[in-house]
């Protein structure tokens, strides 16, 4: 009998030695977890900063695109998970506040953020770090192959030499979509902005969930210009792909990444820690790296690339007016461009 | 050896009925068995008859009625509790272990040390033929062999019951009939009470101690083959059982005469149609090998005239098929080829035939049918 | 009589406790026990889904409205003319394709079958997101035959983004099911038709057309079906090439995760769901009126050599293989490549996975981890569910009611089953008739858990299928003969029926793993913060832009995958010899 079933038996054992080595990995209990829609290439840098100043500390990181962060936050509002959100846009952490997930907090430090830049509340909902702007990016290969001129600025898309050739995000999923969408509102008032918008549509070429993608589908060569933000570009480059980051002439959409405590029953310590180390002096100059405009002013020189004034690049953004607006500009956005479901590129 | 006083009642089945949804497997049907009896349940595919068995075994539960072995209800009991052995059809061996492992399935894990085991399949194994073999897995048997592993597990523990399913249809005919007598000696060797389900009739009257024939869930005749071959209760089992001549449109003329056309027939051992009036029709039965041919004294009674319709050469004998008259189906007669030869039969010839007074049978017509349509001769 | 009387004295009496019944009573017990986990992991979350597409965000009874709402918004209900669409082409393509594959593998003297339907498998091990990137690679603006192999011949364009990539993927997904299953069709049949037929006169076509296709009738709608509901309700594929055309299961993602709009999320869910569910119920009617048309005594039909059909039938399935293996080479060199298509120095930096999302090796070593899970659990409690339905008697309803059950799966697509998890594992608790009651599974939302349990869920109904084909070709009287030598039925399953069945055990087995680390729809919404998923990973590097490492990444899973089947195949290879004593002739 033993003998005839040598191979079942084999087999079994293999399952159960399998079935022994994927045991789950239970998390520590002072382990923090982190939500950020920061971008992948940038948190390893931040954190090594957190392993020098607060070895204590244990984060586990879950990394995502502002709009899935969002929506994991806000479907765990009964159950939350997260400990803290770290670098995520205001505009999605302001919904956060509205459904009542958010322990205001002030870190340490709190008196040196700009005013602008932060909640307004004496004890804030949440504290931003640093500014993103849209920019274009554009693959300067692609571009001179197809004859296409650099565009300058918001008004220049919307020539029909650039149709077919034009990406962006989809404000309702990205964060980066909507703030570039909320700042041409912004800029040109809604009646003009959504004439513009309507133009802008007949040359796009694709829609993408993320903000990032466009500026990435410029650096493949898939579409030469993409409508992203400043930070992206430049990374891109880096890596060797021929992307050059445009600043649009009018003026660029903004929004702050900004933190925020959970309300939970019992707050770890070391996540108030934790949102005080996010924008203590190391941390904000490693920010100030790669982002012009940070919570308050480092002295490390603009990054190479950025116009010499980038606050001034930044339009007068109204925070309350966007996010009070958000529902309304996004139903209209949908109502406008979802329906046409043939791509532009035909 | 224990004692036989209530043999009779060793095993009993009283009342049972069996129902699926509205159809009704087994009615209302009652038996018993002896100690160490073999019993054969014999009908066609659908009667009901492996229903039965399954009721006995547990494997099925009863809608009404009651099983008892020994004196004890059982109607209740899993068939684990009722301690029987079962062999299936298709043997139901266990294709992944070997004959001996198949054979000790039931022994192991009951308490017994490893030798003893060892002890009682080879014991077993030497029952049924098949020293040595034990290593071999059932593919690797022939399907007697195979049939033999089967019987040895189901005997490995003592079963009070022997219920074999259909035992030999698996079998090609001469292995088949080989077998017939193994398993009967065995039985006897053993004197296990058994219940054999066939449809077989040959293999139910050469191996069974009684006969059931059960037709339509109803039990229709119970007794030894002889009984069943040479007084079939109804004409299904006439027709069931070996072949039978049917003569319809028999005119009763007194007990003990019957008349055809112009003809009489006197007949003895006539039971329950004494108790049909002068006048009455009736269908007289003969079975192909009690007609008798005759070529002298053609004045004794019940001779009829025919004319030979068709030969059929069977080897050892002819059936002949024979005209008896314009208003009556043909008769069928079983002859020695040597008679055939002697008297040099040959078609269209006219034939004289005696029917034997003491091998005719008589059933109601069919206007005296049961409720349930079957036509049958103790309601009149 | 010797040897009765001598273990009459040795066997002891059956202890009282096995007399009694308590084998039924288990086996109900446990029947039972299979029903309640089918209700709790999929009636109540697609009862909470359902009921979730009639409430609004607040939870408030609205009736249709949603739907309403939904309908007479075109940017949301072109999706699901889209949908149906997609669906369509891509089943006429797919089984169109099959059958001539199948035909090729099962009727023609075609040299290498083998390797050619082994080739032609290649896409079940694959995430459909790789057949969108390996697409992009090819077709995109930048593809290799836009480009014309960068430069090298005039590249053709096929404007990629849209409808038209949709259904290439969805073909390239499905066109191996279809194969599969017209193989099966094809290969059940009787050659004395085939003579019959030939003999009274009948031309290739009219036999083609009387013979060929009523036999295989039911296999082709079953292929039709399957290919239907598959690509109508695939989420890969359509996110990597879907464009700006949108369908209904992009739309769920993007309701869902985009938006946060859980209710539409809901009320797209639903709308998936009916037509998928429909062409389930039509494909189950029509196969339960399939009666065995082969007779047991069969005559297979073995090809006759034609040179002429023979080359042209390995002409055509030569070139498929080859746009089959070609496909996944491309998307191979893609990952090696630095940056397409300006830099076609080869490497590894996209195996790295630093700066990109998804989590990297950690994802991939958790998805290793749940698919192993997914396939041990998932096949223990498969194989266990189809032997007590298949091998219990009475208790008629219950296993009715299981078997109804265990079909249903099929009918779900993977985001169904996953946003209902949210809605049902993630509820604090209900209020039934006033009375709150706290959720007792709440624990396992955002565990591994919830994981395994969604792909055990989603896969059931084909590992359920292959186990009762399994257990129906046992003898069915294995269980009555054991309960008459008083073995418990659970010894005679450890035994007699696992040990038989092992090959059946071991394809489920790999079935779940290899479809777990493949899959995304269920799992999307289901992964958690401390557990990412290489599936995962792929779409979130793919939304990002980070096509290279999600390319890098679909690799390792396909690596992963092979290796999985290849371990089968060796595993199978030794348990077949080792049963050839069982099942040889004397």
């Amino acid at each position: 009998m033993i003998t005839a079933f040598k191979p079942s038996k084999i087999a079994v054992a293999v399952l159960l030695a399998l079935a022994l080595a994927v045991v789950p990995s239970v998390g520590m209990a002072g382990d923090l977890l982190v939500y950020t829609a920061l971008e992948d290439d940038e948190i390893p840098r931040y954190l090594a900063l957190l392993k020098q100043s607060h070895p204590e500390i244990n984060v586990k990181i879950v990394r995502d695109s502002t709009g899935i962060v969002t929506a994991k936050l806000l479907a765990e509002k009964d159950n939350p998970q997260a400990d803290v959100v770290w670098g995520t846009a205001a505009t999605s952490l302001m919904l956060c506040t509205q459904a009542g997930m958010v322990e205001p907090y002030a870190p340490k430090g709190l008196e040196r953020v700009r005013p602008k830049m932060r909640d307004k509340a004496a004890v804030p909902a949440w504290v931003g770090i640093k500014a993103w702007m849209t920019g274009f990016c554009v693959n300067t290969v692609e571009a001179k192959a197809l004859n296409l001129p650099v565009p300058t600025g918001f008004a220049d898309l919307t020539n029909s030499l650039y149709k077919g050739h034009l990406t962006m995000s989809n404000p309702s999923s990205s964060g980066t979509g909507f703030l570039t969408v909320s700042a041409i509102l912004q800029l040109m008032g809604e009646e003009k902005g959504w004439d513009y918008l309507d133009r802008l549509h007949e040359n796009m070429a694709v829609y993408t969930h993320s903000g990032s993608k466009p500026c990435k589908l410029a650096g493949a060569g898939e579409y030469p210009i993409g409508i992203s933000f400043a930070y992206r570009g430049f990374m891109q480059k880096q890596k060797g792909e021929p992307v050059l980051t445009v600043f649009p002439k009018e003026g660029s959409g903004w929004d702050v990444e900004a933190n925020c405590l959970i309300k939970k029953a019992a707050v770890k310590p070391e996540a108030r820690a934790f949102l005080d180390w996010a924008i203590s002096e190391p941390v904000m100059k490693e920010y100030a790296k790669v982002y012009p405009v940070t919570a308050y002013a480092t002295n490390v020189p603009i990054p190479e690339g950025f116009p010499a004034d980038p606050e001034a690049q930044l339009i007068k953004n109204d925070f309350d007016w966007a996010a009070k607006n958000r529902a309304r500009i996004l139903a209209e956005w949908s109502r406008r461009y979802d329906a046409k479901s043939e791509p532009k590129s035909k | 050896m224990p004692s036989m006083q209530n043999d009779a009642a060793y095993l009993r089945l009283l009342d049972i009925t069996k129902r699926f949804g509205a159809f009704t497997a087994l009615d209302k049907l009652s038996f018993g068995a002896d100690r160490g009896e073999f019993i054969s349940i014999l009908g066609p595919s659908g009667c009901g008859k492996t229903t039965l068995l399954r009721l006995i075994a547990g494997l099925e539960t009863q809608s009404e009625g009651r099983v008892e072995i020994q004196g004890r209800d059982v109607s209740k009991l899993p068939v684990s509790a009722r301690n029987v052995g079962i062999v299936f059809q298709s043997y139901a061996l266990f294709p992944n272990l070997n004959a001996r492992d198949n054979i000790a399935y039931g022994l192991v894990g009951r308490g017994l040390d490893k030798n003893r085991i060892r002890q009682r399949v080879d014991e077993l194994l030497d029952l049924v033929g098949l020293r040595g073999m034990g290593r071999q897995f059932p593919a690797q048997l022939s399907g007697g062999q195979q049939q033999r592993v089967a019987l040895a597990r189901a005997m490995a523990l003592s079963p009070d019951l022997l219920l074999l399913d259909e035992p030999l249809s698996a079998l090609d005919a001469k292995v088949r009939v080989m077998l017939r007598g193994e398993i009967r000696q065995l039985q006897q060797r053993l004197g296990v009470t058994t219940i054999m389900v066939t449809h077989d009739q040959e293999e139910a009257l050469t191996m069974a101690d009684r006969i059931l024939v059960i037709n339509q869930g109803r039990l229709v005749q119970n007794g030894t083959p002889r009984e069943i071959y040479d007084r079939p209760a109804t004409p299904f089992v006439a027709a069931f059982i070996g072949a039978m001549n049917f003569i319809e449109n028999a005119v009763k003329v007194e007990n003990g005469c019957y008349r055809i056309g112009s003809h009489h027939l006197s007949i003895s051992g006539e039971n329950g149609s004494r108790n049909l009036a002068s006048g009455a029709v009736a269908t007289l039965a003969i079975r192909p090998e009690d007609v008798m041919i005759r070529v002298d004294e053609l004045e004794m009674p019940n001779i009829l005239a025919s004319r030979v319709e068709q030969m059929e050469y069977r080897g050892a004998n002819f059936r002949l098929r024979l005209n008896i008259g314009p208003n009556q189906r043909p008769l069928e007669a079983e002859v020695p080829a040597e008679k055939v030869r002697r008297l040099n039969i040959s078609p269209s010839m006219p034939l004289a035939i005696q029917l034997p007074h003491d091998r005719l049978r008589v059933y109601a017509s069919a206007k005296h049918r049961c409720n349930d349509g079957s036509l049958c001769e103790n309601t009149l | 009589m010797p040897i009765v009387a001598s273990t009459d004295a040795v066997l002891p009496p059956l202890p009282l406790w096995r007399a009694l019944d308590h084998e039924t009573w288990l086996r109900r017990l446990l029947i039972l026990l299979l029903c309640l986990w089918m209700l709790v992991v999929m009636v109540l979350p697609i009862f909470e889904l359902l009921s979730m597409s009639f409430q609004d965000a607040s939870g408030r009874f609205v009736g249709l409205a949603n739907f309403i709402l939904y309908f007479s918004t075109p940017a949301l209900s072109n999706s699901l003319t889209n949908s149906l669409f997609v669906a369509a082409a891509t089943t006429a393509t797919s089984v169109g394709l099959g059958f001539g594959f199948a035909y090729a593998l099962t009727r023609t003297c075609l040299p290498a079958k083998g390797i050619f339907k082994g080739l032609a498998m290649m896409p079940l091990f694959a995430p459909t997101l790789l057949n969108g990137i390996a697409l992009v690679y090819l077709f995109g603006r930048k593809g290799l035959i836009t480009k014309g192999f960068f430069g090298a011949i005039p590249g053709i364009d096929i404007h990629l983004y849209g409808t038209v990539g949709i259904i290439i993927a969805e073909v390239l997904y499905t066109f191996p099911q279809a194969m599969l299953i017209l193989s099966i069709a094809l290969s059940l049949t009787d050659a004395r038709l085939y003579e019959a037929a030939a003999s009274l006169g009948a031309g290739r076509m009219r036999i083609f057309f009387t013979v060929t296709l009523p036999n295989i009738k039911y296999g082709l709608l079953s292929a039709v079906f399957v290919c239907f509901i598959l690509s109508f309700t695939d989420f890969g594929a359509p996110k990597v090439v879907g464009g700006n055309t949108h369908i209904l299961a992009t739309d769920i993602y993007k309701q869902v995760i985009g938006q946060q709009n859980f209710v539409m999320g809901a009320v797209v869910s639903v709308v998936l769901l009916i037509p998928t569910a429909a062409a389930f119920l039509v494909d189950r009617i029509v196969q339960r009126r399939q009666t065995a048309t082969i007779a047991a005594r069969s005559v297979p039909l073995v090809p006759v050599p034609s040179r002429l059909r023979d080359g042209i039938f390995f002409g055509y399935c030569s070139l498929i293989a080859v746009a089959i293996v070609g496909f996944y080479l491309v998307a191979l060199y893609a990952s090696l490549v630095k940056v397409w298509p300006y830099d076609l120095t080869l490497g590894g930096w996209h195996y790295h996975f630093t700066g990109t999302g998804g989590g990297g090796y950690r994802a991939f070593f958790n998805s290793l981890r749940m698919s192993a899970w997914s396939a041990v659990c998932g096949t223990a409690l498969t194989f266990a569910s189809a032997y007590l339905i298949e091998k219990s008697t009475g208790m008629r309803l219950l296993r009715q009611a299981a078997y109804l059950l265990s079909m249903l799966p099929l009918a779900l697509p993977g985001l169904v089953i996953g946003l209902a998890y949210i809605f049902f594992f993630n509820a604090p608790g209900w209020s039934v008739g006033g009375v709150s009651v706290p959720n007792p599974f709440n624990w396992v939302y955002g565990t591994m858990v919830i994981l395994v349990m969604s792909n055990i869920v989603h896969f059931y109904t084909v590992g359920f299928l292959t186990a009762t084909t399994a257990l129906k070709q046992l003898d069915r009287e294995f269980e009555s003969v054991s309960a008459a030598m008083g073995v418990p039925f659970y010894r005679t399953f450890a035994r007699v029926t696992v040990p038989i069945c092992l090959p059946a055990i071991l394809e489920i087995g790999m079935y779940y793993f290899v479809n777990a680390m493949a899959t995304v729809s269920a799992v999307i919404f289901l992964y958690s913060a401390d557990i990412p998923l290489a599936s995962v990973a792929v779409a979130n590097m793919d939304d990002a832009g980070d096509i290279a490492p999600a390319c890098a990444m679909s690799m390792l899973i396909v690596a992963a995958n092979l290796a999985v089947r290849i371990f089968y195949s060796l595993v199978t290879r030794g348990l077949r010899q080792r049963s050839q004593a069982w099942t040889a002739a004397a």
